[in-house]
């Protein structure tokens, strides 16, 4: 965002080309993303299905292929219902608040060496930032909402996100450390030589903690309090119909994609090839253009939200606040200066 | 009028706009929300400085969590704005006058050009290598080290503090602690008995 | 010792580990779904659904007003109206109504009936458009009775062993 304002100071005499194309650059990432959250949305419903022994939906079109798009047709026809007495400004903004962050993220994620909207050297500052701007919408949801349910969906979805926010950003402090850089090309360029370089291995704490984090953060099973739908119905969009609950799917969805490519830059090596550094199979695999690499790595953290999903039962409000606070916090706490003396004896391969 | 003061003047606007109606809206929910929108035009401001760091962190910690954690409170709270307004009236001159002391005091500061924008000309942009978090963080960790520090140590007396003046030693509500129960096994809690009978029978 | 232990498992979470692979497990299991208007699950002989008043061979409705189903009905879902029939002067119903939304389908009517008239028939697929018509009359149950018959024959033909 940083750059982009100023490219676009310098680039004055004639702006018009430069919006234009990067108007073009955000639509070819935004696309993706509206694709791919249709997808993951059929994707859950399979494999929760197939999980359960079930086969999930198959009669949509072919296999049930054309199933999301049915979804959303059907989504978008449904009358939007405000409630009596709800804020009607806040109950329509609601959703728009959750779903731009969800989208904003995206700007500075790198899918490629130098495949990047927009190179900051804040990169995962910026990421921490907007994405704690999403608990906002849901907030608010819950407030303008008028209704108890929505109300309490919120509360705990604050309180969920805020905790799980302080876990997250220290095992990001661990990736910073590590690589030395805020920006997420060079996180991923600091990992590079084998599937051992990358920073899994000396940060496997925080690794596990990120993404269970990051789970607690898009409010998914087991950590869906804020919806809950066996307790608080469906928590702080209970309210909702039609596109302004759809403009709520798919900035949860977004969030997960983005939370799974997230864990995959940081701690897998992003784009960089598993088999880099194998004698045969390295040089076998080298013509692989590396966002394959990175999609492969972020879709299989997406297969585990879905079978944490079918898995895990709900935790239960006061052990999600005491996962967060009382075992997640110490025990990055005390990686982190681990990970700090490690950079500072310069152990290899990582840190030398 | 260039590009970044069309930005500036954007944000800025935005920003007197948000921060007025923090002060004079009436529900203690919007005027919360408009805070936030101050914050986040703030840090638009902030970022045409060049001080990125300081504008995300800004985003970070009070939209991200401070402000979360005051809507939470607000949203909770059930005022009643009507006895607050009660005194207005015969308040009204006291405040006048306070308020009045205070625009004067500004406007003598403000006069003796220690401000205007001749005083604070702009800093112009840093070189594209400059990384103002770099910066930010070698100048606390050397120059201002000892302040930096200190304020690291109150801020953990606050927080240590907050705690013991809220901890209660004594719960009077039941309590399982997890951690305890995850640990609980079939041993611990059934006790096989072998009830004497009468096993003579005919 | 133990303690340690319980440490580490909890740290590597050990217990969610189990959790995913039993799952997992069940991901590639074979799968149950049966693709119903496509496929149907075999019924038994036994299956109570949709009533049906059934006829003798030679066309003469079997009922004979006796009313033991209007008696014995649990839920008070069947109406009967007795009368001697024009012509024979014959003991024969005048009104035989089964309201379907009443009716918990226990099969008590079939099991009472002396002549086999009143049946529960295998049909389960039946729905209604309109208020009242989920009053079967007797037009109705005798007109299932006639277009199902050889169904109806062949149930009770398999489970007559077992009764």
């Amino acid at each position: 965002m940083l750059d982009g304002i100023q490219e676009l100071l310098r680039g004055l005499p004639e702006p018009l080309g430069y919006v234009v194309w990067t108007v073009a650059k955000i639509l070819a990432i935004v696309l993706p993303i509206m694709i791919a959250v249709a997808y993951l949305t059929f994707a859950e419903r399979k494999v929760i299905g197939y999980i359960q022994v079930r086969v999930g939906p198959n009669r949509v079109g072919p296999r049930g292929w054309l199933q999301p798009i049915a979804d959303g047709v059907k989504l978008l026809f449904k009358e939007t219902i405000v409630p009596t007495n709800a804020n009607k400004f806040l109950f329509i903004i609601a959703p728009v608040l959750t779903f731009a962050p969800s989208i904003a993220a995206w700007a500075v994620v790198p899918f490629d060496d130098g495949l990047v909207l927009s190179n900051i050297d804040a990169g995962l500052l910026y990421i921490l930032a907007i994405t704690s701007v999403g608990v906002y919408g849901v907030i608010i949801a819950g407030w303008a909402s008028n209704s108890k349910y929505a109300l309490l969906g919120a509360l705990r979805s604050a309180a969920q996100i805020i905790s799980y926010e302080i876990a997250m950003g220290f095992a990001l402090v661990g990736v910073i450390l590590a690589a030395g850089s805020l920006n997420l090309t060079t996180i991923v360029e600091g990992q590079q030589g084998s599937i051992f370089h990358w920073y899994w291995l000396p940060l496997l704490p925080l690794f596990l903690i990120y993404f269970i984090s990051g789970v607690a953060e898009t409010n998914r099973a087991p950590f869906d309090v804020a919806e809950g739908e066996s307790e608080i119905v469906a928590g702080f969009h209970v309210e909702y119909s039609a596109m302004t609950f759809s403009v709520f799917f798919l900035a949860e969805y977004a969030n997960m994609i983005l939370i799974s490519i997230l864990t995959a830059i940081m701690f897998l090596g992003g784009w960089l090839s598993p088999f880099e550094g194998i004698p045969v199979l390295g040089e076998l695999f080298e013509p692989v253009p590396g966002i394959v690499w990175l999609l492969l790595k972020a879709g299989f953290f997406l297969f585990l939200y879905l079978w944490f999903r079918a898995t895990f039962p709900r935790y239960r409000y006061d052990q999600i606040m005491r996962l967060g606070w009382k075992v997640f916090i110490p025990i990055t706490i005390v990686w982190l200066l681990v990970v700090g003396a490690a950079v500072v004896a310069g152990i290899g391969p990582w840190f030398d | 009028m260039t590009f970044e003061e069309l930005v500036f003047y954007f944000f800025s606007a935005i920003l007197v706009f948000a921060a007025t109606m923090v002060v004079f809206i009436k529900k203690p929910v919007h005027a919360a929300l408009y805070l936030v929108l101050a914050f986040f035009s703030s840090a638009g401001v902030w970022l045409l400085l060049d001080a990125e760091f300081l504008a995300i962190t800004l985003v970070l910690v009070y939209v991200g969590a401070v402000m979360v954690l005051f809507l939470f409170v607000v949203m909770m709270l059930d005022i009643n704005l009507s006895p607050l307004r009660e005194g207005f009236a015969r308040y009204l001159p006291a405040g006048l006058l306070i308020g009045l002391v205070v625009l004067a005091e500004l406007a003598y500061v403000y006069t003796r050009d220690y401000f205007g924008p001749e005083r604070f000309p702009n800093p112009g942009h840093h070189p594209e290598d400059y990384s103002n978090t770099a910066e930010l963080g070698s100048r606390l960790y050397t120059e201002h080290f000892l302040g930096f520090e200190l304020a690291a140590v109150i801020l953990l007396v606050a927080i240590i503090a907050a705690i013991a003046l809220t901890l209660r030693p004594k719960r009077m509500s039941k309590y399982v602690r997890p951690e305890d129960q995850v640990v609980i096994t079939r041993k611990g809690r059934v006790k096989l008995v072998d009830p004497k009978t009468d096993k003579t029978e005919g | 010792m133990n303690k340690v232990v319980r440490y580490f498992k909890s740290l590597l979470l050990w217990e969610l580990i189990q959790g995913l692979r039993l799952t997992g497990k069940y991901l590639f299991a074979k799968k149950i779904t049966v693709q119903y208007p496509d496929e149907k699950t075999p019924l038994s002989p036994r299956f109570r659904g949709l009533h049906a008043l059934r006829r003798y061979p030679n066309g003469e409705e079997r009922c004979i007003a006796c009313k033991l189903c209007e008696a014995v009905c649990p839920a008070l879902a069947i109406t009967i109206e007795a009368g001697p029939r024009e012509g024979d002067g014959t003991r024969r119903t005048t009104r035989y109504e089964i309201d379907l939304f009443k009716c918990i389908f226990c099969g008590f009517c079939e099991e009472s009936c002396p002549v086999d008239s009143i049946v529960e028939t295998d049909i389960f697929e039946y729905h209604f458009e309109r208020r009242g018509e989920q009053i079967m009359d007797k037009q109705k149950l005798l007109a299932i009775g006639d277009k199902y018959e050889d169904r109806i024959a062949r149930n009770r033909q398999l489970d007559a062993k077992y009764r």
